[in-house]
Order: C-alpha cells, then structure tokens, then sequence
C-alpha cells in the first residue's frame, strides 16, 4: 500500500462556515477595539473564541486526510550460517522465505539459511 | 472561578473581622456578601455579555441561546444522524482509500510477476466482484461435503482465474497472487456493505439502521486494515501471524524427508522423544492452508488408527488484554476456516477413539494477517517446548504420534 495520500478537497459548506467565523471574530475584535471599547473583554472573548474555533475545524480537516495514509511496519529478515554462527540481519527482499538456502557466508564460505522473518511491531496499547 | 474568587473574598472579610475580634458581626458579613453576587459572580470579562438596555451583544447571545435551544428542541435527533452520517462518512471514505490502494496493488503485483501480454484491470475486477453461493442448509446432512465441493471448485477457479491472469508466475507466486487477491476481493466487500448501510440510512434517516452500522463499525474498520496489511504482505511473501502453528511443523520437520500426503499438504515422519511423530503441515511457501484435515485422515487409515496421541498447533483469537504470542493448550481440534477440516479429524478420531490435543499461539485479527511479529515468532519455540511435555506426559516410548501445524504457510518453507 502507498505511502502517499490522495489529495482531498475540503467541502465548500465547511470552508464557507471557517470564512465566516474568522470575519466575525475579526468583526468582534475591531468592535471591541475601536467602536466599544467599554466592553473590550467582551468582545475580545468573542473575537478569540472564534478564531480558536476556526483553528481547530482546520486542525480537524487536515487531521482526517492524514488519517489516509496505511503505516507499514519495517520487516526484517536473518540469515544464519549454520556452520560458525555468522548472523546477518537485513530488510526483507522479494523471494525470501524462512528455511530457504541463502548466499554463502562470508567467514566459512558455506551455505547460510534464512532462520527468521518478522517485524518488531509498535505496541499500541 | 467564579466560585472561587468569591470564597477568597468572604475567607479575606472573615480574616478582618476576627483579627479585629468583631467576631458577633461575622455572619450577617458573610450573608450580606453572598447576597452582593453581582460584584463577585460576574467579573468584567462577561459583564457585557448579560443582555440589558444597550448591551447589543447580550442581547444577541440571548437569542442566539433561545434559537438554540428551540432547534436542538425539534431537530435534534435528526442533527444527532447528520452528525453520525459524517462520521461513517468518513469511514467509508478511508475504506474506499484502502480498497483502491489494495486494488492498485494487486494490479501491479501481477503486472511486475505475472507479465501479462493484455492489461489485467479488467479481470481483476471482474475477480472482485467474484462470489461463491454456500450450499442449501434446509436439509443440513451431507452439508460439510457439499460445502467442501463448493470450496474446491472456487480454490481451482481462483488458481486457473490467476494462472491466466500472470501465465510467467510460478506455482508459489500464483498462490501469493491468489492470496493477494483474495484480500482485495475481501476489502471490496467490506467496503460495498459498509456503502450499502450507509445509504440506506441516508435515505430512509432511520437512526436505527444508521446506529447499528456506527455500533460495529470500529470493529469493522479493524478487519479491513487488517486486510490492508494482509494485502501488502501476500504481494511480497512474507510469513504472516496465522502462519505460526504452520512455522511450528516446520521447524519440528527441518532435515527430514518429506512427502505430499493430501492436496497442498505434507508430512514427514521425525523421531521426537522417543515417539515416532508424523509431522504435518500446508506446503510452502507458497500462500496455503492445505487440507490437514485430509491429511490426518491418511495417517490415520495408513497406520489402521495405530495412533496414540494427535496434537493439533494454530494460531488463535487472543481477548483483549492478553498478550500476543501466549501459549495455551486444551484439548479438540484447532482448525479455523470454514470447519470442512476440523469436521474430517472430528470423524476420523472419533472412528478410532483417538484423544486430541491442541496447543494455540494467541493473536489478534490483526496479528494473524499481518507480517509475523516477533512476539509470535518467539512463540513458536515455546509452543515446541509445551508439545514435548504434551507428549512426555501423555505417549509412552515407540508410540505414534501425530503433530499437525495449521495455518497460511507463506513465507514459510519446510
């Protein structure tokens, strides 16, 4: 699964109602300042509460699209010589498998095996 | 704070009045600031927000309130489905991202093994949209051989569907891309179901279809990643967490020679503890399950039911809370799947008396069609050391055994 994520356009219903919040509280915020200036705090509790509220309905909207992306954990494959012990540990390639005949190992030049496959997973909980 | 600030201001008129040991006037002090409220409830922050002659703005946030009140009133539940709608709408469309990525990718698996003469989308589409009708249950007897038929003749149209699709694979790239396919196919379903009740319950507005889809739909968007890493796992062929009781016959059978006993199936005959134990499992590593249940079967009739003790390894169901990779055993026969196998073995011991053992290597959904993980693939050895007291404590010496490791072999030879 790709890594990249599909652009996805934000709805116009949604971008209109942010438009219009960070207007109003820029309306608010100029009220308090210049026109009322007795009821500053008022408005200027007004004039930031709209803005924190726009802020996080964008917040939200880019949250959702990150959310596309599918995270693939690294898989790693070991290669063991059966011989001297020589361990090599390397990401995974097409084609392996566990139990499969690998190169020769470079120390005793006899045929290494692939001893493990997996992935060291992030724990959620 | 409100609250706060006027305690802080009796507790400071309190502290005055008994410093100055005028403690007979303390109580009307303390009644007569509760009652001055509006010095101390309201600070000026809000002051302008109270509606009064020539506050605007009170006013407004007054109304504003009532309207809000009287629309939630009327409309509420139906704000309470637009506001449920979006959420699965959401789902559905990281659903829909994970189908198309799904389909993308097996596309291009089959394209880079398979090197196909003509485009394969077509047929690949058409390969999602692939169903398999389960036999009538009106009358159940029969039911397991004629589901079993069912199965059969859907695995070899699956194979030929891919062998036409990617003729240059070879047989283990064909099962991965069988695999591979079966997990978009498994992705397009979900995503269609999913769909289907949204729209419904867009249409009708019925809270009750809507609800029951928002109820199971954390579960449902679980599976579906699920299959996502799945996906990604057979177009590579790497060993995924179902594969673990597969990985334990595989280690028990390493340098032994092996035979093909049932479709998809081998054996090999191991010395273990004294006991003659034939061990068994899906041939890989290729993508497979095999058919064990068949394959135990065999052992069985060829040893005329001289078999001591079968113990059956797979990877099971873990309850949240328990950790991945813990080991339990019990007895009965651990064959997940459509119960075709489990229902041979449970014949066939039953035929015999033979007693069956089952040692499972706990995971989650996830975990099972995911990439191995290291909890699980140290499991395995643990799982060995618990068949070996399974076997010491319940076989003699010379006896038959048989030890059936279960599971999707891929990524895992023998």
């Amino acid at each position: 699964m790709g890594e990249t994520e599909t652009p996805r356009r934000i709805s116009s219903i949604f971008l209109a109602i942010i438009v219009i919040t960070l207007a109003l509280s820029t309306v608010a915020l100029f009220w308090g300042f210049h026109v009322d200036p007795e009821n500053l705090y008022s408005y200027m509790l007004i004039g930031v509460s709209g803005f924190a509220l726009s802020a996080y309905m964008l917040f939200q909207t880019r949250r959702r699209a990150l959310q596309l992306t599918i995270k693939m954990q690294p898989v790693n494959t070991t290669i063991l010589c059966q011989k001297c012990g020589f361990k090599n540990l390397r990401e995974f390639q097409r084609g392996d498998f566990i139990f499969k005949e690998a190169e020769e190992c470079p120390k005793c030049k006899e045929k290494m095996q692939i001893t493990s496959i997996y992935r060291e997973a992030e724990e959620k909980e | 704070m409100f609250l706060l600030s006027f305690s802080s201001y009796i507790y400071h008129k309190e502290f005055i009045a008994i410093t100055r040991g005028n403690t007979q006037n303390l109580l009307p002090t303390i009644i007569l600031n509760g009652l001055r409220t509006e010095t101390f409830m309201i600070p000026d922050v809000a002051q302008g927000l109270v509606p009064t002659q020539d506050n605007l703005i009170g006013w407004i946030l007054q109304i504003a309130w009532l309207a809000f009140f009287v629309v939630f009133m009327f409309y509420g539940q139906r704000i309470q489905i637009y506001v449920m709608l979006r959420e699965i709408e959401g789902s559905l469309r990281r659903l829909r991202y994970i189908r198309e990525e799904g389909r993308k990718d097996a596309i291009a698996t089959i394209k880079e093994l398979g090197k196909p003469k003509e485009d394969p989308t077509t047929r690949v589409d058409q390969f999602l949209e692939y169903i398999a009708i389960p036999p009538m249950d009106m009358d159940p007897s029969g039911i397991v051989w004629k589901l079993e038929h069912i199965l059969d003749v859907r695995d070899i149209r699956f194979e030929d569907d891919v062998k036409l699709m990617a003729p240059e694979a070879d047989e283990t790239q064909v099962k991965n891309l069988e695999n591979t396919l079966e997990a978009a196919l498994a992705l397009n379903y979900i995503y269609k179901v999913v769909r289907h009740f949204y729209m419904l319950g867009k249409k009708t507005l019925s809270l009750y279809v809507i609800y029951q889809l928002q109820m199971v739909l954390p579960l449902v968007m679980r599976e579906a990643e699920a299959f996502a890493s799945a996906l990604k796992a057979f177009t590579f062929g790497q060993p995924i967490g179902d594969g673990a009781g597969a990985l334990v016959a595989a280690k028990l059978m390493q340098g032994h020679e092996k035979r093909k006993i049932a479709k998809d199936v081998v054996v090999a005959t191991v010395p273990f503890e004294g006991r003659k134990a034939y061990v068994l499992k899906a041939e890989g590593p290729g993508g497979n399950v095999g058919k064990p249940g068949e394959a135990i079967k065999q052992i069985l009739e060829e040893n005329e039911g001289k078999i001591t003790n079968i113990v059956v390894i797979d990877a099971a169901q873990k309850l949240e809370g328990e950790k991945p990779g813990d080991v339990a055993e019990g007895v009965g026969v651990a064959i997940g799947g459509p119960g075709v196998e489990q229902f041979k073995v449970e014949e066939s011991i039953l035929k015999y008396k033979i007693p069956i053992n089952a040692v499972v290597i706990k995971e989650d959904i996830g975990d099972a069609v995911s990439p191995l993980r290291k909890e699980i693939f140290e499991a395995v050895n643990a799982a060995i050391d618990r068949i070996k007291r399974l076997v010491l404590e319940r076989t003699k010496e010379g006896d038959n055994i048989i030890i059936a490791g279960i599971g999707n072999t891929i990524g895992i030879g023998q």
